[in-house]
């Protein structure tokens, strides 16, 4: 039997952070010193979860009311929008999106943080959708605040939200975090320290986006999003019988 | 010069922090938000195969238990088939079998565990065969990129001798730390080290 499906290009390892970075602490006890096992991909490889609309309900990718308690939340309504694409520059439709983020203050909804900025009643700060037939997604939330953290004494994170996306495989999984465009905080964090290559932070900058922004409602950040592309050959290089 | 090649580039990774239960666990961060959490049923009651229990530890480079880990799990179903159009068995993949599943410890000890059913042996490339896995995959604060590796099951040994990956780690000491332990019957024990003595052998797939 000859496997149809191609396999996914090649991880370019340089684009992405070490897993050790001094920098960032944390990385140091948690990070694999021996070598990756290089393995040729198989169909445990290029099959991956798939999701439906039965999986998600409408209001999931508005942070601004699905964790509302009778109220708007406070802080800069944005859009946070962009595409699914995968390195061939085809789009990824119908593929999860999950974020989470602080609120205004900086704070998350999570019972280990204890950070002092306060907590918003009306905001939730989690938020999923799926891309549509041309990889588009979009959400509603707060634009999130920056907070503190030790790695060193006086460390901040700047704005940023976290992002998780699936693909077609289970090797196109990727989490990363996405910044906004003019921080001033962006440069000076042990976390974006960890991109080895200028051109990298630059990709997960969101650009300020005045078109898709809403008037007397909200701004608007664009996203897009890279996934692992993937060969159009067959998996064998020898056609057995055919 | 030469014409460009056109291709975009991945989105570089990022830690998924230590939060990482808001978005894709929120029950876990303490608070209710979605109707339904995704992940929670590997193999629903019913699914044709061995029904199993698996449990472990990820420990860091001092030997200290990583708490606020998140594991992603990937499996086939009892034949050996994943739930996704493009295994050529697809359609006759066990009905409602999700093969995926996210699994969180516990916040106090690191402890984590899930249920599920034993995978069958996956075809391989060049018609060879893969001894029964599951694919993990791990991401937490201080891990800069998701790790990826495999658990298999210690009862399969004659397959162990044939699996392409298994075959393919250089210091065969290492092989056991993809191989789980059985502490009771359907019961495994799986411990992930990330570094140092016993590292895990992590996998760029
Ligand atoms: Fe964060």
């Amino acid at each position: 039997m000859t496997l149809k499906p191609a396999e996914f290009y090649m991880r370019d390892r340089s684009q992405h952070p070490p897993a050790h970075h001094p920098g960032y602490k944390t990385s140091v006890p948690r990070s694999p010193r021996l070598p990756l096992l290089t393995l040729h991909q198989s169909l445990s490889e290029i099959t991956g979860p798939t999701f439906g609309h039965n999986d998600i309900a409408d209001l999931d990718n508005d942070l601004t009311v699905n964790f509302t308690h009778g109220a708007m939340p406070v802080g800069e309504r944005i859009i946070l929008h962009g595409r699914v694409l995968d390195e061939n520059a085809r789009p990824v439709p119908n593929t999860l999106v999950e974020i989470w983020q602080a609120n205004a203050s900086g704070r998350y909804r999570h019972k280990k943080d204890t950070y002092l900025g306060a907590l918003d009643p009306n905001f939730g700060g989690c938020g999923r959708t799926l891309t549509d037939d041309t990889g588009y997604y979009y959400f509603r939330t707060i634009k999130p605040g920056p907070y503190p953290w030790m790695n060193y004494v006086n460390s901040w994170r700047p704005a940023h939200i976290h992002v998780s996306v699936f693909g077609t495989s289970f090797s196109q999984r990727l989490i990363t975090q996405l910044y906004f465009e003019g921080d001033p905080l962006i440069p000076k964090c042990p976390i974006v320290q960890t991109l080895p290559d200028p051109t990298a932070v630059t990709r997960l900058t969101a650009a300020l986006d005045l078109n898709t922004a809403v008037p007397m409602d909200c701004l608007a950040y664009k996203f897009d999003i890279v996934l692992r592309g993937r060969r159009s050959t067959l998996f064998e290089n020898k056609l057995e019988g055919n | 010069m030469t014409q460009s090649l056109n291709y975009l580039q991945e989105t570089p990774s990022q830690t998924a922090g230590p939060y990482v239960h808001i978005g894709l666990a929120p029950g876990a961060a303490g608070f209710h938000l979605f109707d339904q959490e995704l992940g929670q049923t590997i193999a629903p009651e019913g699914t044709p195969g061995e029904r199993i229990h698996i449990e472990g530890l990820v420990t860091d480079g001092t030997g200290a238990p990583v708490k606020d880990v998140l594991l992603e799990v990937w499996q086939a179903d009892a034949n050996g088939i994943y739930p996704h159009p493009e295994d050529p068995r697809f359609a006759q993949a066990a009905p409602g079998f999700n093969g995926w599943g996210r699994v969180i410890t516990n916040f106090d000890t690191g402890l984590w565990a899930f249920d599920t059913i034993k995978p069958g042996p996956v075809p391989g490339r060049q018609g060879t065969t893969q001894a029964p896995h599951i694919s993990l995959w791990l991401v937490s604060r201080g891990i800069n990129i998701g790790l990826n590796t495999r658990l298999y099951f210690p009862e399969d040994t004659a397959l162990h001798a044939q699996d392409p990956i298994l075959n393919a780690v250089e210091q065969r000491h290492r092989v056991s730390t993809l191989i789980a332990t059985a502490t009771a019957p359907g019961h495994y024990r799986f411990d992930i080290r990330l570094q140092g003595e016993g590292e895990t052998v992590f996998m760029d797939i």
